[in-house]
């Protein structure tokens, strides 16, 4: 609590004049200055005037930019483009959030038993999570390349066919997703085996004690008590994959000779309209979409950390 | 069974049990081992395929059936990848750029955290919401009009163009007020006062010193958040002098798809900046990941 503050104590009041008050009150503005200075002009204004963008046919390349209404997301509503992108990152959200979940938590189990290499191992899980993610995804393409990739070559010892893993548009977004959870795995295993190093010894042992078998202890102690972390991994994890983008753009993004097409998830299809077609307006509508997604699991997460608290 | 785990269930009250439970938890226990161990080669192997790879002479790269080392281990494609693209320039771009980042986000999350921690000012709760709130809105959502609002500055194509949605972290402003309102007392800041300190000497001599920790994980996650940035810079960056490691590697692939040998090189370069510092830094890294549950 920073309640007693700048305020000093009664008794002393006299000590403390209204020069030093006004002294105290400058000096949080004057700090704070700089940092709401940047705080407006990278975050709080682009956000506000990302949402007017998106009322406006604001092109790039062009002096009018009208005022449209809702124009930008109707013509949104009706394009295959979006709603495309959408599903696919919706797809590669929930399965790359499952998935990692489900592998991660019963690693967690595993690993909060043991004590002599959990640092090791711990160490091995974390390391995708903190290396840069663009030379992660080009190793991953040389990986799934299907001439010389390893993985058509385990393919191919187990008398498999080759896959294209990149190129196919049925398996590229599998791909992604595999990837992915390669990636985040080892941050969902550690806010797990926090969760579990957080539960306090004697319930597992009283549990011991009534004769309960690992599997029971696991079912009955350790996962209902876990239940607030996986809520809240499952959604923190939700939220932030639904910005993905880079690994799209260096895997599935074709060098310039052969123009190859990206998986269109909703950051591409932003891009691209932005960026590459200059419609800022329109891909501001989808931003706008985007944000609002993001903001609905968001008050998913407020609503289940409420009801675990009930 | 660790030691000194349990000394209630050493002895169960039921003679046939011990035996009987000890080879289940001798059997769990290592199964639980030939998992992990298991995962953990998953996790490492693409790592290691890039390193080998890296090393392997181009007569190597399209081998089939593949060899998991290099036959004649070479360092032609880490010096090969800095004469085909100016990557000592990437380099040095992403070094720059990233300490200009953590430089910013220590000093901008120290003056915000202290503040928002131990003073009481009007606007203080309706601020720091703000600040904090805002943090959930994806940059990708806010991305379009910061870049319509650096053309008139002249700031598109330039480092600080680039550096700047990376100087302040909602997230580090968060960490430090946390600490600063929680492990440093007021009866210190009271004490300096009464000796007739200033509160920027306060928050300089005393504030800052006593914040090492929580300004340390703050300034690790600003500078892995600039390194890894790619975004963005892809879309101020329009001349290859201001490319950093992840642009600069992105158009060599698509320029030189086919040569695996120096992209893994260039790749190997990109990680081992992170990689040091997370060897280093492991411990504090994790706890703070695991803390705040929030990522970097």
């Amino acid at each position: 609590m920073p309640a007693q503050s700048m305020a000093a104590p009664r008794g002393r009041v006299s000590v403390w004049p209204a020069r030093r008050r006004r002294h105290t009150l400058l000096f949080c503005y004057l700090a704070l200055a700089p940092v709401l200075a940047l705080f407006a002009y990278i975050r709080a204004f682009p956000i506000a005037w990302s949402v007017i963008l998106s009322f406006h046919r604001w092109d790039l390349i062009g002096a009018s930019k009208p005022f449209v209404g809702f124009a930008n997301y109707v013509r949104l509503a009706g394009d295959g483009n979006f709603w495309l992108a959408v599903k696919n990152t919706t797809i590669y959200s929930l399965a790359t959030v499952i998935a990692s979940t489900l592998l991660a938590l019963p690693l967690a189990v595993f690993l909060s038993g043991k004590t002599r290499l959990a640092a090791l191992y711990q160490t091995i899980y974390f390391l995708p999570v903190i290396t840069p993610m663009v030379p992660m995804a080009i190793a991953w393409k040389w990986i799934y390349d299907y001439n010389y990739g390893i993985l058509n070559y385990a393919l191919s010892l187990a008398r498999l066919p080759s896959v294209a893993w990149l190129t196919d548009e049925k398996v590229a977004l599998w791909a992604l997703i595999i990837m992915s959870v390669w990636k985040v795995l080892g941050y969902n295993l550690i806010l797990f085996l926090v969760g579990i190093r957080n539960i306090p010894d004697v319930y597992l042992e009283a549990a011991s004690l009534d004769g309960a078998t690992p599997w029971q202890r696991f079912r009955r102690v350790t996962f209902p008590l876990l239940r607030p972390i996986v809520l809240y991994v499952l959604v923190t994890a939700t939220i932030n994959s639904y910005n993905v983008f880079t690994q799209v753009y260096v895997m599935t993004l074709g060098s310039q000779a052969a123009p190859g097409h990206a998986v269109r998830v909703l950051v591409f299809d932003i891009y691209q309209n932005a960026f590459q077609y200059f419609h800022m307006g329109y891909a501001s509508a989808e931003a706008v979409i985007l944000t609002l997604i993001v903001l609905g699991f968001t008050l998913v997460q407020f609503g289940l950390v409420r009801g675990e608290e009930a | 069974m660790p030691p000194g785990r349990t000394p209630l269930i050493r002895r169960p009250p039921l003679a046939r049990r011990p035996a009987r439970a000890a080879t289940g938890a001798r059997a769990l226990h290592a199964l639980a081992h030939a998992v992990l161990a298991l995962g953990a080669v998953f996790m490492i192997l693409p790592m290691l395929w890039m390193l080998s790879t890296s090393f392997k002479p181009p007569p190597e790269i399209p081998l089939w059936p593949p060899h998991l080392l290099p036959q004649a281990p070479t360092l032609a494609n880490y010096t090969g990848i800095f004469e085909a693209a100016p990557f000592g320039r990437f380099f040095l771009n992403s070094a720059g750029l990233s300490l200009a980042a953590t430089v910013s986000v220590v000093v901008t999350s120290l003056l915000a955290g202290a503040v928002f921690g131990k003073y009481r000012f009007p606007g203080r709760s309706a601020l720091f919401m703000l600040i904090i709130s805002t943090a959930i809105v994806p940059f990708e959502s806010y991305m379009i009009p910061l870049y319509i609002q650096l053309i008139p500055i002249g700031w598109i194509n330039t480092y600080q163009g680039i550096a700047l949605p990376f100087l302040i972290m909602s997230f580090g402003i968060f960490l430090v007020r946390q600490h600063v309102a929680s492990a440093i007392p007021s009866e210190l800041l009271e004490a300096a006062r009464v000796d007739g300190a200033t509160e920027w000497w306060i928050l300089a001599r005393v504030i800052a010193p006593l914040s090492g920790t929580a300004l340390a994980a703050v300034g690790i996650f600003g500078f892995i958040q600039m390194w890894g940035a790619f975004l963005w810079p892809l879309l101020v960056a329009n001349t290859q002098l201001l490319f950093n490691m992840e642009v600069g590697l992105t158009a060599f692939q698509f320029r030189f798809s086919s040569d695996y040998g120096k992209l893994m090189a260039g790749s190997v370069i990109s990680v081992i900046p992170m990689l040091i510092i997370f060897l280093i830094l492991r411990r504090r890294i994790i706890e703070s990941v695991a803390l705040t549950g929030l990522k970097g």
